[in-house]
């Protein structure tokens, strides 16, 4: 029966008793007594029907209780019980089979986000075809405001793309040629031509759909237990009303205790919190894979966490040029970055794009390039004798540095960074900090995370010591382990888990994925290699430490609601239970307050759907939100002006 | 073997999973059946040259549960 069905025979029945009480009043007692009769029938009918299939399925199901509830009324002429409790039954199943959407509304959206046509270009013509048609390779033209129907790279063209279906972000992000694009994300504005590389269900969207829809399937320990119960209780309530019936010889009794016993709200209370919570989740950008991650999630007090790629961005910066005997900073840079054009070195390349970055001119390639051992390189520029390198470097060029200058590269040293010098011309004229920066939201979310219960958070890390213990500093970590292997850390998490502690690891590299997998709760960074991202139970899609906080928030709010949800199911049945023995409850009114319970559970778990953790809100970088809106689109360039 | 998945009208008690979970596991060529009951969806694995899609879909419509989509895979 469809929803729409299930809609019609509701609102005739409904019709057909307020009918049957305007009979009541007016004393006409047998045409009331015929449009009850006819009431039960057309509510019981679509209900039995069900009953039926079920049985022959050899399926116990509340419809089979519903069933022999209201046959067993109208054969002793209750006719008002019947009526009204085939009437709920039915008007119910409507009312949750609405409700219960609501819960798995996030999911629902997100499968909208991905178009059905896309316009792809055969032939040297614009075509419009159903996504399903896009072959990998072809080239696929979107518009301003249109959605992307494939992954693959950006072949021409530029544009602002809104990507919160990925990664949870809705602030845009500037991509041009070479870039890649996802399914589901949103062009904001521009106008630009993908090559499909991945269609369909191969793309990184189709994968978090599934994804997720497996999790909603994986049940917690609560919940197959309850299951268990489910199967073995329906049956038994049958063989207890009919014991209560041949002990009693009171039908009305038995029968009401058939109705009030269906376990109806107990059943669904723990798996729609639980839907409703991993949908927030995936709207948010945390994938979490399953009931049981949730649960073990609320309890987690140690919080183990990588530092390169997780707690750093991972990738080098330059942070400071101070310009030394008079030469201009910018000057400075636009040679060093010249001559780094020819480098394979990834710190040339930081400078590069530092220099990029600043807007700097890197027109002419440098000449006479020459790599120097102990770090360094040197060549011709604009006419220039251009140096970069480390101090051994100046040393063997014959450049000298000042005790002044030679304080201030210590310092930077002593502060984390990577030093190099420049030289133009035989003068030193600028010292080039790099290092690879903390992430801008990671001191908040730590503090964050302790005030929601995370006692201890712990760095571990490949990198040395001196950086390590910088870092941990720096963020106020609780204690800081370095120069780790992959079998170090599993070691570390091992021994917390000894200790009795509830441990979460957070990770991004394949050096992790070993750690990922003994705690508790394995974490991994959306940007983070693959196989991390397969090890972990929690994927963090926008690689940003802040959904952290939100993913430990929404896994506590959302056990708090399982429990609330079960206390509320468990209570309104020993309630009625009670009110049965006593004789103050009777079968429709029992009804009545079951179908009720189970509209509490159902809104109750919705409230998850919209779940926002007020004070995680306030640690997103909101400042630069505004501002990259208006900006050139960079979001972490936008967090540094911001001042985040 | 082939995977496909029949999303149909929203499940509202967990009962149905095992009535539909009982009634296609038993056609012949069905190797897997699973109800997916927050997706709406069941997910049938099925050896394509005993049995057919189109007849997986007519089963779970004829149990009550109208077949709206399907994806074999």
């Amino acid at each position: 029966m469809t929803g729409k069905t299930k809609a019609w025979f509701a609102a005739l029945t409904g019709a057909m008793l307020i009918l049957a009480l305007g009979f009541h009043f007016l004393s006409l007692e047998l045409p009331r007594d015929i449009t009850l009769f006819a009431t039960a029938v057309i509510a019981g009918i679509p209900t039995a029907i069900r009953a039926f299939q079920g049985l022959r399925a050899k399926a116990f199901s509340i419809d089979l209780l519903v069933t022999i509830a209201v046959t067993g009324a109208l054969i002793i002429g209750e006719y008002v019980e019947a009526s009204v409790v085939a009437f709920l039954f039915i008007f119910g199943a409507w009312l949750e089979a609405r409700t219960l959407e609501k819960t798995r509304r996030s999911l629902r959206d997100l499968v909208d986000m991905a178009p059905a046509e896309a316009q792809v270009i055969r032939n040297g013509e614009t075509l419009t075809v159903p996504v399903d048609d896009i072959a990998e390779g072809e080239i696929i033209v979107i518009h301003s405001g249109g959605k992307v129907p494939v992954d693959g790279p950006i072949v021409s063209g530029r544009g602002l793309l809104n990507e919160a279906a990925i990664t949870g972000e809705s602030v845009p992000v500037s991509k041009s040629t070479g870039d890649g694009v996802y399914t589901g994300t949103i062009l904001d504005t521009g106008f630009v031509h993908v090559k499909a590389e991945h269609v369909g269900d191969d793309t990184t969207f189709a994968q978090i759909i599934e994804l997720v829809e497996e999790a909603q399937e994986t049940k917690t320990r609560a919940q197959r237990f309850l299951d268990r119960f489910a199967n073995i209780y329906t049956p038994s309530i049958v063989v207890l009303s009919i014991l209560v019936l041949v002990f009693s010889r009171n039908v009305e009794f038995a029968l009401t205790f058939l109705v009030i016993a269906c376990p109806g709200a107990l059943v669904i209370s723990t798996p729609v919190s639980m839907v409703a919570g991993l949908g927030n989740g995936a709207r948010h950008g945390v994938l979490v894979k399953g009931g049981d991650a949730l649960e073990q999630m609320s309890k987690v007090d140690t919080l183990v966490v990588d530092k390169t790629g997780t707690l750093t961005e991972g990738k080098p910066r330059l942070t400071e040029i101070k310009a030394a005997n008079g030469a201009d900073a910018n000057w400075t840079l636009r040679l060093s970055a010249q001559l780094e054009l020819a480098s394979e070195h990834p710190l040339g390349r930081t400078i590069v794009e530092a220099a990029t970055e600043a807007d700097l001119e890197l027109g002419v390639q440098p000449a006479d390039v020459e790599v120097i051992k102990g770090g360094g390189i040197r060549g011709t520029v604009d006419a220039h004798e251009v140096v970069v390198g480390t101090r051994k470097v100046l040393a063997i060029v014959g450049t000298e540095i000042s005790d002044e200058f030679e304080s201030y590269a210590v310092a930077r040293e002593q502060a984390g960074n990577t030093v190099v010098f420049a030289s133009i011309n035989g003068k030193l004229s600028g010292i080039l900090s790099i290092a690879d920066k903390i992430r801008p939201e990671a001191a908040d979310a730590i503090a964050a995370l302790r005030a929601r219960g995370i006692k201890q958070v712990m760095m571990l890390t490949g990198d040395n010591r001196h950086t390590a213990e910088l870092v941990g500093r720096q963020l106020g970590l609780d204690a800081v382990h370095a120069e780790l292997m992959p079998a170090d850390k599993v070691e570390i998490v091992k021994q917390l888990k000894a200790e009795g502690h509830k441990v979460a690891m957070i990770g991004d590299g394949i050096n992790d994925a070993p750690a990922i997998a003994t705690a508790d709760v394995g974490m991994a960074m959306g940007a983070g290699t693959d196989v991390s991202i397969q090890t972990a139970d929690v994927i963090l899609m926008g690689n940003r430490f802040d959904q952290l906080v939100h993913s430990f928030s929404l896994a506590k709010a959302t056990v708090r609601n399982m429990k609330q949800n079960t206390f509320i199911a468990v209570g309104t049945v020993v309630l009625l239970l009670t009110g049965v023995l006593f004789q103050k409850v009777f079968m429709s009114t029992g009804m009545l307050v079951h179908e009720i319970s189970v509209l509490v559970v159902i809104i109750n778990a919705v409230r998850l759907v919209k779940y926002r953790d007020r004070k995680s809100e306030a640690i997103t970088p909101g400042k630069s939100l505004a501002i990259s809106a208006a900006g050139d689109g960079d979001p972490e360039r936008e967090l540094e002006r911001a001042g985040a | 073997m082939k995977t496909a998945k029949f999303e149909t009208e929203p499940f509202t008690c967990p009962s149905c999973i095992k009535k539909i979970e009982g009634v296609v596991g038993k056609l012949e060529g069905v190797e897997t059946t699973q109800v997916m009951f927050n997706s709406n969806k069941v997910k049938v694995g099925f050896d394509e040259n005993i049995v057919k899609a189109e007849e997986i879909a007519k089963t779970i419509s004829g149990l009550g549960y109208p077949v709206l989509s399907q994806k074999v895979a």
